[in-house]
C-alpha cells in the first residue's frame, strides 16, 4: 500500500514535493523510536535539570525554588570536588594502563599459536559476568582472611598483605585494578578485531622492507588500528566517568569518601538522603560533563574516522 | 483551505485543552465516591458500608508474616463490613514503593513507619493523619517512650508495636578467658576492659565502617550520656547542634578509637554477609559490638554453618559516663510502627487497636522473633533469654533517644552517620564532626 503510494507520490510531485513526502515517510517510520527516546531519555534530562533547581526531598510539593543554589553547593562541597577527582584518576589509569594492557594482549593474540582461542575466552570472560558479582567476588577475595591473604601467606609474602578496600590510602587504586580485571578483556576484543582488518600483507611488505617486527607496529599496525583504538578510549573514558555499580556495592564510596564517584555521590544524596532536588543538580553536571566530553571527542578525534578519512585510503 | 486547517488546529487545541480541564476537575467529583467509607465504624456491621482498609507492612518472612495475616482475618470475622488488603513487602523494597506512592499522593491507610525525621516529612507533606483524638482513650496502653517518636509537634500520627534497643553484646566466653569478671559500668571501666583485651591478643571490638549507622552508635550514646535528654530533644528538633556536649561526645569516642580496638579491615566491613562485623564476632575476631536486639540472629546466621554462638553471647547497656547530665540508663533504639494515611477510613484506627492489643502483643512476643511489642504488661510474653536482657535494659530506661539517622531526615541522618566515619576513619575531629553535623542541619 505504502510503497504504491510512495511511487505515485514520487511520479506525481515536484522535487521539493517528493523530498517533503519522503522526509515524512522516514517520519513515520522513526516515529516509535523517536517517541519512546523523547520519553525515556529526553523528558527525564529535562526533568531533572528543572528539578536541579529547586529545594526538594522528593515528597513536599516542587515550591522551594532557589535557582542555581544547588550547583553551587555541590561545586564549593569538598566531598564532590574528590569524587570528580576519583573519577579524574580512574580516566587516567585507564587511558595509562588498562588499555595499554589490553593492546598488548591483542597483539600477542593475533598471532597464530597453539591454543588461541582458549586464551581469548580466558581474557574475554571477566568481561561477561556483571559488575555487581564482579564486585561482590572481589570484595571476599581481598577482605582480611581470604583468599588473597591466604594466598600471599602461602607463597611466602604474607607481609605484603593488607586489606586494600579498607584503607583510604590504597581504595581507589584496589578498585581500579578490580575495574581494569573486569574490562581489559572487552578492550582486548575491541583491538582484536580492528587488528584482524588489516591485511596481513601491509606488515609483510614492511618486514620485506627491513623493518623490525618492532617497527612494523609503530609505524604499520598501529596507525592502521588508530580508529579501533580511538572509540576504545572513548569507551574507556564514558565508563570510568560513569562508574557506579562496582563502587556501590564493594565500598559504597568509602572509606570516608575516599573512593566516591560522581554517580555514587549522586545516588547516596539524591535517593539514599532523600534530596531529590541536589541529586539533580548532581545528575546535571555529571551529564553535562559527560555530553561536551563526547561532543567535543566526537568533534576532533574521532571526526577523521566518521568521515571515512580514514588511514586505509 | 488555509483557514479550514487553522480552524482543524484549533479544534485540535480546543479538544486537548477541554481534555486537560476535565481532568482537574474530576479530583473535586470522585469525593463522593470516596464519601461512603466516612461511615461510622462497625457496630451495627449488617448496615455498615464496606470499608477497604491499605494496609502496608514488611514482616515478609514467617513467623510474623503469619501472625499479620491471622490478626488481619481474625478482625475482618469479627467486622464483616471490614476488608484489609495486605500488601507484604521486603524493607527496601517497601521504601521504593511508598517513596513513589506519597509522591503521587497516593497514600496507603496504614503503612510501615519507623517515627522521627521520616515521618515528620510526611506530616509536613499532609501526607499522614493526625490522630491524637482518636487514640486518646488507649494510648496510656503503649510504652511511652516508644510513642513519642511518633509524635511531631506534640501530636500523634502513627503507633509504634516494637521498640529495641541499642546495646553491648559481648562474648561472654571471650571475658571469662580475658579475666573480665565484672562488666564495665562506666566509660572509663570500658575503655579498660577494652585495652585488657588487646593486652590478651583478643580483637576487642567488631565494627561495620561500610555501614556508618554502626559507628554512629558509638557517638549517639554518648551523646545522649553527655546531654541528657533536654539537650538530645532541643539538637534534634531544632537543628541548633552547637551544644559542647556534642564535641565531648566525640572526644570520649575518640578516645576508644585511638586504643585501635577494631578488627582488621573493618573500614571495608558490611554488618551482614562475608566479611562482616557480625561474621567476625561469630569467628572469634571480635569480643564486642555496639548493636540492636537483632543482633543475636545476624552472628549466628553468619557463623559459617555451626551452630553459632547460641548462648555465649551477653549483654550490658551502654556505661555510664561520670558527671554527665543524662540518666545512667537512658537508652538509644528504635523500632517498627504504622501511620496512619491522610484519607484512612475511621476504622483503620480500631484495626490499629487491635493490632497493639495487649494479646496481639502477647502473641508477638511469645514468637520471640527480634520484635519487642511495646504494649504496657506484654513483656513477659518474650522468653528468649537474649532478647529478655534487651528487654530489661528497656524497661529500666526513662527516655529511649530514636536512631539518629531516623530521628533526624534522611538527609540530616546520612550527614551524621558520615561524619562520624570520619573520626573512626582517622580524617576528622571531634570539633569537625559537630561542624559537619551544623552545617548539615542548616542546609535544610
Amino acid at each position: 500500500m505504502l510503497v504504491t503510494h510512495v511511487a505515485t507520490a514520487l511520479g506525481s510531485r515536484s522535487r521539493t514535493g517528493r523530498n517533503l513526502r519522503l522526509m515524512g515517510v522516514a517520519g513515520l517510520f522513526m516515529l516509535p523510536a523517536l517517541a519512546l527516546y523523547a520519553l525515556f531519555v529526553l523528558l527525564p534530562i529535562v526533568q531533572a535539570a528543572h528539578y536541579s533547581l529547586y529545594d526538594w526531598n522528593g515528597l513536599e510539593p516542587l515550591n522551594q525554588f532557589i535557582g542555581l543554589a544547588n550547583f553551587e553547593r555541590a561545586l564549593s562541597d569538598p566531598v564532590f570536588l574528590g569524587a570528580v577527582s576519583h573519577n579524574a584518576v580512574i580516566v587516567v589509569l585507564s587511558l595509562a594502563v588498562q588499555i595499554p594492557f589490553a593492546l598488548g594482549l591483542a597483539l600477542m593474540l593475533n598471532r597464530r599459536f597453539r591454543g588461541r582461542s582458549i586464551m581469548r575466552l580466558v581474557f574475554f570472560a571477566p568481561y561477561v559476568i556483571a559488575e555487581v558479582i564482579t564486585a561482590i567476588v572481589w570484595s571476599l577475595l581481598l577482605q582480611p582472611d581470604g583468599l588473597a591473604e591466604h594466598f600471599l601467606t602461602a607463597i611466602g609474602l604474607g607481609d605484603l598483605y593488607s586489606p586494600w578496600l579498607a584503607d583510604p590510602d590504597t581504595v581507589l587504586v584496589a578498585l581500579f585494578f578490580i575495574i581494569s580485571w573486569k574490562y581489559f578483556g572487552f578492550h582486548m576484543i575491541l583491538l582484536l578485531a580492528g587488528l584482524q582488518g588489516i591485511p596481513r600483507e601491509l606488515e609483510e611488505a614492511a618486514t620485506i622492507d627491513g623493518a623490525t617486527r618492532g617497527q612494523a607496529i609503530r609505524y604499520v599496525t598501529l596507525p592502521l588500528l588508530g580508529p579501533t583504538i580511538r572509540v576504545s578510549v572513548f569507551l574507556s573514558i564514558i565508563g570510568a566517568l560513569q562508574l557506579f555499580d562496582l563502587v556501590w556495592v564493594t565500598t559504597r564510596g568509602g572509606p570516608v569518601n575516599a573512593s566516591n564517584t560522581m554517580a555514587v555521590y549522586m545516588f547516596d544524596r539524591g535517593i539514599v538522603r532523600f534530596q531529590f532536588g541536589y541529586g539533580s543538580a548532581v545528575a546535571v553536571i555529571l551529564f553535562l560533563l559527560c555530553f561536551t566530553l563526547a561532543l567535543a571527542y566526537q568533534r576532533w578525534v574521532l571526526r577523521r574516522d566518521t568521515d571515512g578519512a580514514t588511514t586505509y585510503g | 483551505m488555509r483557514s479550514l486547517s487553522r480552524l482543524g488546529v484549533l479544534v485540535a487545541v480546543a479538544a486537548i485543552v477541554a481534555g486537560a480541564c476535565s481532568g482537574a476537575t474530576s479530583s473535586p467529583t470522585s469525593a463522593p465516591t470516596t464519601a461512603p467509607t466516612q461511615a461510622p465504624p462497625s457496630g451495627s456491621a449488617s448496615t455498615a458500608a464496606q470499608v477497604e482498609i491499605d494496609w502496608y507492612h514488611i514482616q515478609n518472612n514467617d513467623p510474623g508474616k503469619s501472625l499479620w495475616q491471622k490478626l488481619a482475618d481474625e478482625y475482618m470475622a469479627a467486622h464483616p463490613n471490614v476488608k484489609i488488603k495486605l500488601t507484604v513487602l521486603e524493607n527496601e523494597a517497601f521504601k521504593t514503593k511508598l517513596t513513589a506512592l506519597l509522591q503521587q499522593g497516593d497514600v496507603p491507610d496504614l503503612f510501615q513507619s519507623w517515627g522521627g525525621g521520616g515521618l515528620r516529612q510526611q506530616v509536613d507533606a499532609g501526607l499522614v493523619k493526625d490522630i491524637t483524638a482518636d487514640v486518646a482513650s488507649w494510648k496510656d496502653t503503649i510504652n511511652p517512650g516508644a510513642l513519642g517518636m511518633y509524635q511531631v509537634d506534640g501530636k500523634q500520627y502513627g503507633i509504634p508495636f516494637d521498640l529495641g534497643l541499642v546495646g553491648f553484646w559481648y562474648n561472654t566466653k571471650t571475658f571469662t578467658d580475658a579475666g573480665i569478671t565484672q562488666l564495665p559500668t562506666t566509660w572509663d571501666e570500658f575503655l579498660t576492659d577494652v585495652q585488657t583485651l588487646k593486652g590478651k591478643g583478643i580483637t576487642p571490638i567488631a565494627l561495620a565502617g561500610k555501614d556508618t549507622w554502626t559507628g554512629a552508635f558509638y557517638w549517639a550514646y554518648l551523646a545522649v550520656r553527655n546531654c541528657g535528654k533536654d539537650g538530645m530533644e532541643k539538637a534534634v528538633t531544632t537543628g541548633d547542634w552547637s551544644n559542647p556536649c556534642f564535641v565531648k561526645a566525640g572526644e570520649q569516642f575518640k578516645q576508644l578509637i585511638d586504643l585501635k580496638p577494631f578488627q582488621k579491615g573493618f573500614l571495608a566491613a558490611p554488618w551482614d554477609g562475608a566479611g562482616s562485623s557480625a561474621a567476625a564476632m561469630a569467628t572469634y575476631n571480635g569480643a564486642i559490638q555496639l548493636m540492636g536486639q537483632w543482633l543475636p540472629g545476624t552472628v549466628n546466621a553468619n557463623s559459617g554453618g555451626s551452630r553459632g554462638m547460641g548462648e555465649g553471647l551477653g549483654w550490658f547497656p551502654f556505661p555510664a559516663v561520670a558527671g554527665s547530665p543524662g540518666d545512667p540508663f537512658d537508652g538509644l533504639g528504635g523500632g517498627n510502627g504504622f501511620a496512619v494515611g491522610k484519607d484512612a477510613p475511621p476504622e483503620t484506627i480500631d484495626f490499629l487497636h487491635y493490632l497493639v492489643s495487649l494479646d496481639a502483643a502477647n502473641r508477638w512476643g511469645a514468637l520471640n522473633s527480634g520484635i519487642l511489642p511495646t504494649t504496657v504488661g506484654s513483656e513477659p510474653s518474650t522468653t528468649d533469654p537474649m532478647l529478655s536482657l534487651v528487654l530489661d535494659g528497656r524497661a529500666k530506661a526513662k527516655f529511649v533517644q530514636l536512631y539518629l539517622d531516623q530521628a533526624t531526615t534522611p538527609e540530616l541522618g546520612g550527614a551524621i552517620n558520615e561524619a562520624v566515619a570520619t573520626l573512626y576513619g582517622g580524617k576528622g575531629t571531634p570539633q569537625s564532626v559537630v561542624d559537619a553535623i551544623s552545617k548539615a542541619a542548616a542546609g535544610q
